[in-house]
């Protein structure tokens, strides 16, 4: 097979509070022999607030960073879930206006880049399972995570809205019964647990300004994968990552409960399938310790 | 469906069933039918009511689209009963389809429920035109074409409810005004002959407003008419910012904070983010902070990462930024 290669966005969060995310996108990449050159000009996604506040504002900035994926002639990869929301919205957006493209590409013209619409945005999750390919992925596997029950856990902006999810990747997703995560850990060898909360919000965006409703989601998500018996929680997204591994004391007061899980992020589940060590998938940077190796 | 035969498939159902007259508590009926890839929800209602339940009840009227009285939830999913086609419920959720009121918690009897919170809320946005209007005008109060735009078919909505109980923040909050009430503020925010004062207050209030609003998705998601209400809300935000309403609160510091942060690093300082917008309260998440800063999770501010070229995003922020605060 062809090397895949992209151009990868890392957000903020990989290179601040989930060390452990972009240590583990590393060590997949390699394992996987994909090539992700890092956008290391790219500024913050805005992750819908600066949206909140200036528009137009937030649409030039993320169309400089798709810019300068076009630069490199690549796919930008994602690997989180309301960068890829922010992103591929703006490539939405200007694709389909173009007098809206043009007025962005004048400021972007300021800086000597243009905007051009020639990249497509997926988030790495998808660029494993529609490019890399799930069977390749489970060929590869040394270290079948079988004696482990998986609650996936999709993250909101990777689903909804389908429309964006649909024009952007290859695979579908159905926002009420989404199956890659699941897929993905039926492929590492792991099982798969079904609960209602897998589709659900984690609560991050308003976690400052309503501390209450993001606990008691973020609560509502580790024991709905309580109950039904997961030994640890996966998913795509840092800034679920960071609700459901860091937040768990809030969670359990706002619903009266006690809960707690072990919380992977995608890459390091299937880093851990492909054997790499949990020093390269930084595991130690867990906040509710990963404590079944 | 592309082609024209009709195809029948056994699809199982299980449906709420509950009156609060005479039950205690709800229970679940199955029942098993031929259903053909013509069918909508609502041809299920009516068969069960037929065929099988005469006591079986819920609501409809214009079976078109238009009166918003038939939604349900289909396997926890908020659906427009007349319009949702059966085939593609089939296609989300298999062969095994659950039929659920809106909101089980609010059930009057089956799949009718009271939906008092969600006029309440409708009615505290003055959903309105607000306007010194001459009765007995000499010619019609023309909107251009490009003003009427601006509403962005916020006026479709048929208040049919979908968004509102698929919101997971209106379950939490009861506050929390939700996606159909935003909907129509911005409806008649964004219409020129409006001159309420009001309005966007209101709906910039802490715990009532939109800054409550978690940005899943689900509103837009659910919305039969496509009214797509996170737009709406997001525009609302805004609206505050531009019409100079928008109080300093930790919700619009948080919002204007990412500004300031992308100025001096093009990438969020997250720790020096939530100090913007909590002030003293920062307090209240020192123990998490020591918890992540023992797991290596915090980076001390003489080490924040600073994106490369980081002057052409300083010099864009300068010549693109459009608000003030
Ligand atoms: S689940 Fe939470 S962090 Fe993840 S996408 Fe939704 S709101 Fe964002
Ligand atoms: S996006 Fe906001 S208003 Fe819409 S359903 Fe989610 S929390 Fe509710
Ligand atoms: S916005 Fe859409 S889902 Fe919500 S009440 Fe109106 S029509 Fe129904
Ligand atoms: S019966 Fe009127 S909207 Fe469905």
């Amino acid at each position: 097979m062809k090397q895949l290669k992209y151009a990868l966005f890392t957000g903020c969060t990989a290179k601040q509070s989930t060390p452990e995310q972009m240590m583990s996108t590393l060590a997949v990449a390699r394992k996987l022999n994909i090539e992700l050159i890092e956008l290391t000009e790219a500024s913050c996604c805005g992750a819908s607030h600066l949206q909140d506040y200036d528009d137009f504002l937030s649409l030039v900035l993320n169309a400089r960073n798709i810019a300068y994926a076009e630069k490199h002639g690549l796919t930008m990869v994602t690997i989180c879930n309301t960068c890829q929301l922010n992103t591929a919205m703006t490539k939405h957006r200007l694709d389909k206006n173009i007098e809206l493209k043009a007025k962005v590409n004048e400021k972007l013209a300021e800086v000597g880049l243009e905007y051009k619409g020639t990249s497509n945005v997926i988030h790495f999750l998808y660029a494993i399972i529609d490019d890399f390919g799930l069977d390749k992925i489970k060929e590869m596997v040394v270290r079948p995570l079988s004696q482990f029950n998986i609650a996936p856990f999709y993250g909101c902006h990777n689903i909804r809205p389908s429309e964006l999810h649909d024009e952007s990747h290859k695979q579908k997703e159905n926002p009420y019964n989404p199956t890659s995560l699941d897929d993905l850990i039926i492929a590492c060898g792991g099982k798969n647990v079904e609960y209602e909360e897998k589709n659900k919000c984690c609560g991050f965006h308003v976690e400052l300004q309503a501390p209450h409703t993001a606990a008691v989601l973020t609560g509502n998500a580790i024991a709905g994968a309580t109950d039904n018996n997961a030994d640890m929680m996966v998913t795509p997204c840092p800034l679920c990552h960071l609700k459901l591994d860091t937040q768990t004391k809030h969670a359990s007061e706002a619903i009266g409960r006690d809960v707690s899980l072990p919380v992977l992020h995608m890459q390091q589940m299937v880093g851990l399938a492909l054997g790499c060590t949990p020093a390269e998938l930084g595991l130690k940077h867990h906040v509710t310790e990963v404590n079944f190796i | 469906m592309s082609t024209n035969t009709i195809t029948t498939q056994k699809v199982n159902f299980k449906v709420f069933r509950f009156n609060a007259d005479e039950d205690y508590l709800p229970y679940y009926e199955n029942y098993t039918m031929d259903i053909t890839s013509e069918e909508v929800v609502l041809d299920v209602l009516n068969r069960i009511k037929w065929d099988h339940d005469g006591s079986f009840s819920y609501r409809r009227s214009c079976r078109h689209g238009i009166c918003g009285a038939c939604a349900i939830k289909v396997n926890g999913r908020s659906t427009l009963a007349c319009k949702e086609s059966m085939t593609t419920m089939i296609e989300y959720f298999g062969n095994d389809i659950t039929l659920e009121p809106l909101s089980t918690k609010r059930a009057i009897k089956d799949m009718i429920i009271d939906k008092a919170d969600f006029w309440e809320k409708h009615a505290a946005v003055t959903p309105y035109l607000v306007a010194d209007i001459d009765e007995c005008p000499s010619c019609e109060n023309l909107v251009s074409p490009h003003d009427a735009e601006e509403l962005n078919e916020a006026d479709l909505c048929i208040q049919c409810g979908a968004c509102h109980y698929a919101c997971p923040v209106v379950e939490i909050n009861s506050d929390f005004f939700g996606p159909a009430a935003f909907a129509a503020a911005y409806r008649f925010e964004a219409d020129v002959r409006d001159n309420d004062t009001q309005r966007l207050i209101n709906v910039n209030e802490e715990k009532q407003g939109v800054w409550d609003c978690a940005k899943c998705f689900e509103c837009a998601e659910v919305c039969p008419k496509d009214i797509n209400p996170i737009e709406k809300i997001t525009k609302l935000h805004q609206m505050a910012f531009k019409k100079g309403v928008a109080k300093n609160n930790v919700a619009t510091r948080h919002a204007v904070g990412f500004l300031h942060s992308i100025k001096k690093h093009g990438m969020l300082d997250e720790g020096g983010l939530v100090l913007y917008s909590e002030g003293p309260s920062i307090i209240k998440h020192i123990p998490v902070a020591l918890q992540m800063f023992k797991k290596g999770k915090i980076i001390m501010p003489w080490n924040m990462p600073k994106s490369d070229n980081l002057d052409e995003i300083q010099k864009l922020i300068k010549s693109s930024s459009t608000v003030k605060f």
